[in-house]
């Protein structure tokens, strides 16, 4: 085998060994023990948390020989090391905290991300010139593992909310939670829908018109919306139901509706079979947690990952752009949104220390921060391409 | 100022709300922290006088008040916030495609994105980043810095100072984590004391009261951080002074030797040559990106480089007279990897790719099939001459030079001033003759007025080379930026990886109290008295807190 499949097989490994650990941390809520004692299932969960984190560390290990580069450099190294990271910050958070149905969630976040990376053209790449530097290494991966820190106050934050927002009645709370919850599982949509066509090998062709060119792109899902003025060249493929207008890429469109639908179906099928909505059903197995434990594992979180953040998403991105761009800021859309998350998590540390933001309001914060996280690597990279356009 | 004295006998200054020495509730000031409505007391700041929460009447005291209120600071971070993320929406203007059809912000925000755009562009948002409020905002941000840890170290400073080890009993039970102890021997309090030592905690020992404390420093974290932030402020400003921070650029042709701008004259540089490198696909080692490569439907750029001399002008006598320049640098620049000399830094930042040097033309008879040369002449394409004399007697004279043409609504046109696409429009004067003749000519084009030209010209050679285009930056300030940084960064890990942790022991008859407090990561603390309490039969803490929401 060579480097490239090893590679590809390992973080195939690391997916399944971290899906078979989420199972056991399932199993912890039926552990009669109290919390924070280790009961087997636990022990169990984090064993193989950890396996499967080193078999991702065997990924990456295996892809940076392969390459010739530390695989951080598009977006599906980014987002997949992002998922890496996140699984080591739960490993680090739980030998401090104990507590088990941190993994239940925080695996399937990390195995979403992953998943979700996948989805992007996986072939290594050259790299152009303004990326051959160390500090590319020294950027991305700091960056990696200060919002894999940060996901983690997220991943805390969302079972407070689960356990303690009231679902039986209709309120902002409850509402917006669900909300959430919906988004998780556009995700779940995208991928699977995704994969769904990939093994079909669906392809579509379409040649459009841009200013005095005629383009051509390729959909690999089938087209809901068709490139303005555009014009399908393979055969059997479905006709577009209708045209983007110029201004957007018809085929991120097109993918963004095809994840709507299927995660809404979906999501949909979830509430028809229980009756509930997805919130009320997991909340009963939460009970164990404790309130203000999850409150100060959210916030602990942001502590650690903080500084960690700042060092990496804003220190050494400056470094690198000084050597690289000559000007260590320069206001692109990636930085620009960097800069807002280092404010936003300013803001709530600053919130933290009055009265009044512990609780619910601070797991809020924390949701949003992690909204803006994920912003910052699919919608800017989607819509406001800048300097950072490959990650 | 009217000072309270406290029933332990400290003196206290106006607006204290714990007294500095014994922490024991002041009375008639609960208010100012709210811990009139509440069992904890607030322990932000030791209960110490704050002077934006006591004076409240001239001017100068509202203002105070006003940007040392952490939820003012709030409320500025999130506006910035909120701007900032305003800007991204569209792009600025110095990110307006090179390719865009007018890259004047007046038009481009307009045709590009509708009303919004031109409502985006009315509002300054173009600009945002270099826009008055925008600076405004981030300099209340600095203000509120400033006073914000003025109003709250120094109190905080002195009180942790003056702290005794001895404490009121309502301070204790009022803390949120807090136990007591009927019967405690003296042995298990040694116990106690012995492990806490073992723990790294300072033991403060007054008539057997006693005071744990360990990580006192980490409560400095804040103030440090936020004096990293005002030194990158400050240094953000310093940036306006064109002699700390210098940014030009320059374009220089291969071959070409020019003044570098923005040094007085006093360093030149040569181009010797640019070189662009795509990544090679029949290379062994590109085996691997063959893929990439192939869905990127077009070569990856592998390597910038621009290979350049560095001249310094010697101060020459004759003011007026060519500078006599001695070389001082031979190297290469390439992205990632700038050239550094005396202050200044070059950055490869752009490129040119087969700019036109020099053109040759012929003068032949236009039905010479052969199409023989009566004569040739060479035009340098960045500063061609008014008229060429030929060897045999032609002379062609410019009327009329585009050196990037374009035809523009039938009008010949030049698109910039760099010969990209050059075409002429000569007259040429045969030998002995006034009958001069029109000629247009380019690269693909031959055009005579009349079409009844004798003779034609044609274009026999030219040459190509390639530019580079250098960032000039002196930048003084850059110092000044790490030395913040670095100092934003030892206050923040300061203050969020060490936890200021303080155990209090209170003997009472027989027993004791036991109280704790720490800045954060209650759970750590819990944990430790736990452990020091583990032998013994003394009460494990309580949490007191009440959990909002
Ligand atoms: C972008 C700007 C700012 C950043 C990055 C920042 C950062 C920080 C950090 C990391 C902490 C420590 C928080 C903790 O230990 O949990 C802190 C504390 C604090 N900050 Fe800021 N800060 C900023 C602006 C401000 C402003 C404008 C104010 C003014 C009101 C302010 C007031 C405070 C106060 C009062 C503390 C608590 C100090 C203490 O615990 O003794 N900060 N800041």
């Amino acid at each position: 085998m060579d480097w490239i499949s090893i590679s590809s097989f390992m973080l195939y490994t690391a997916f399944i060994i971290y899906l078979i650990a989420t199972f056991f941390f399932g199993a912890t809520i039926k552990d009669k023990n109290k919390e924070h004692k280790k009961g087997i299932a636990g022990t169990i969960g984090i064993t193989l948390t950890i396996i499967g984190f080193l078999a991702q560390m065997g990924y990456f290990i295996a892809r940076w020989i392969a390459s010739g580069h530390a695989p951080v450099s598009n977006q599906f190294e980014f987002v997949t090391s992002f998922g890496m990271t996140m699984v080591l910050a739960f490993i680090i958070i739980y030998f401090i905290y104990r507590l088990s149905i941190l993994g239940l969630f925080a695996l399937p976040v990390a195995m979403l991300l992953i998943a979700y990376a996948s989805m992007f053209p996986t072939d290594i790449a050259p790299l152009v010139p303004s990326l051959q530097s160390h500090w590319l290494y020294i950027h991305v991966t700091t960056v990696a593992l200060g919002i894999g820190i940060l996901g983690i106050s997220f991943v805390a934050g969302l079972i407070y909310l689960i356990r303690e927002v009231d679902q039986s009645v209709r309120n902002a709370n409850s509402i917006w939670l669900e909300i959430v919850i919906y988004t998780l599982f556009l995700f779940i949509g995208y991928i699977v829908i995704t994969t769904a066509f990939s093994i079909t090998d669906y392809h579509a062709e379409f040649e459009y018109p841009s200013d005095n060119n005629v383009l051509t792109v390729e959909y690999r899902l089938p087209a809901i919306t068709g490139p303005n003025e555009g014009n399908l060249l393979s055969e059997g493929a479905m006709q577009p139901w209708f045209e983007s207008p110029s201004w957007v890429d018809a085929k991120k469109l097109n993918t963004v509706i095809w994840s709507f639908f299927s995660g809404s179906i979906i999501y949909g099928l979830i509430r028809l079979i229980f009756r509930k909505r997805f919130g009320a059903v997991v909340q009963p197995f939460l009970k164990k947690a404790k309130p203000d434990l999850l409150d100060e594992i959210s916030y602990r979180a942001v502590a650690i990952g903080f500084p960690v953040f700042t060092l990496g998403g804003l220190i050494f991105a400056a470094i690198w752009a000084q050597i690289a761009w000559d000007r260590f800021w320069g206001w692109d859309p990636k930085e620009v949104w960097a800069l807002v998350t280092w404010f936003f998590y300013a803001a709530f540390l600053h919130l933290r220390l009055s009265r009044g933001w512990h609780g619910k309001k601070s797991a809020w914060l924390t949701v949003g921060g992690f909204a803006i996280i994920m912003f910052n690597i699919i919608a800017v990279n989607l819509i406001l391409a800048g300097l950072h356009s490959y990650a | 100022m009217k000072k309270i004295k406290c029933e332990c006998g400290h003196i206290n200054p106006e607006g204290t709300v714990l007294c500095e020495a014994c922490g024991k509730p002041i009375e008639e000031n609960q208010h100012i922290e709210g811990n009139d409505k509440r069992k904890l007391l607030n322990m932000r700041y030791d209960g110490t006088a704050r002077r934006s929460l006591t004076y409240n009447r001239s001017i100068v005291d509202k203002i105070w008040s006003f940007f040392s209120s952490v939820k003012v600071g709030i409320w500025l971070i999130v506006i910035t916030l909120i701007a900032s993320a305003i800007g991204t929406i569209f792009p600025q203007e110095m990110y307006i495609p090179a390719e865009a059809p007018s890259r004047d912000p007046a038009i481009f925000y307009e045709a590009e994105y509708g009303i919004f755009g031109k409502i985006y562009y009315q509002l300054g948002f173009h600009n945002l980043f270099s826009s008055w409020w925008y600076m405004i905002l981030i300099a209340l941000i600095g203000i509120s810095l400033v006073i914000c840890s003025l109003d709250r170290f120094v109190p905080l400073y002195k009180a942790l100072k003056k702290q005794k080890a001895k404490r009121h009993e309502t301070f204790l039970s009022r803390q949120r984590l807090f136990s007591e102890t009927k019967q405690v021997s003296e042995e298990e309090k040694q116990k106690v004391v012995e492990a806490l030592k073992k723990q790294r905690y300072n033991i403060q020992n007054e008539n057997g009261h006693i005071l744990a404390e360990k990580g006192r420093f980490s409560r400095w974290g804040p103030y440090v951080n936020h004096i990293g932030l005002i030194i990158i402020l400050l240094a953000a400003l310093l940036r306006f002074t064109p002699f700390l921070y210098l940014d030009e650029y320059v374009w220089v042709r291969e071959g070409e030797e020019k003044v570098i701008p923005g040094t007085d004259g006093e360093f030149y540089i040569k181009n010797k040559a640019f070189t662009l490198d795509t990544y090679d696909i029949d290379d062994v080692e590109n085996e691997r990106f063959k893929e990439a490569i192939k869905k990127e439907g077009e070569p990856i750029a592998e390597n910038y480089e621009s290979d350049v001399v560095i001249y310094q002008a010697e101060k020459s006598a004759v003011t007026g007279a060519e500078p006599e320049l001695k070389k001082i640098i031979e190297d290469n620049i390439t992205v990632n990897n700038p050239l550094k000399f005396s202050g200044f830094t070059l950055y490869q930042a752009g490129y040119q790719l087969n700019e036109f040097k020099t053109m040759s033309f012929n003068v032949h008879e236009k039905n010479d099939p052969e199409e023989k040369a009566l004569g040739t002449f060479t035009i340098d394409l960045m500063s061609p001459e008014r008229e060429y004399k030929l060897d045999n007697g032609f002379r062609v004279k410019v009327e009329n030079y585009y050196p990037d043409y374009y035809l523009d609504n039938g009008e010949p046109r030049s698109e910039s001033k760099y010969p990209r696409n050059p075409a002429f429009v000569l007259w040429v004067y045969p030998p002995g003759s006034e009958e001069r003749e029109l000629s247009f000519i380019g690269i693909g084009k031959n055009i005579e007025s009349q079409g009844e030209n004798k003779y034609k010209i044609g274009i026999e050679d030219f040459e190509m080379r390639d530019v580079s285009g250098l960032t000039v930056r002196r930048d003084y300030t850059l110092p000044l930026f790490i030395v913040g940084a670095a100092i934003f960064m030892i206050g923040v890990i300061q203050g969020m990886y060490w936890y200021h942790r303080r155990i209090w022991i209170h003997p009472k008859g027989d027993g004791l109290l036991l109280a704790a407090h720490t800045n954060k990561n209650w759970f750590g603390i819990k944990k430790d008295i736990e452990k020091v309490i583990s032998d013994t039969e003394i009460n494990m803490v309580v949490d007191q807190q009440e959990l909002e929401d």
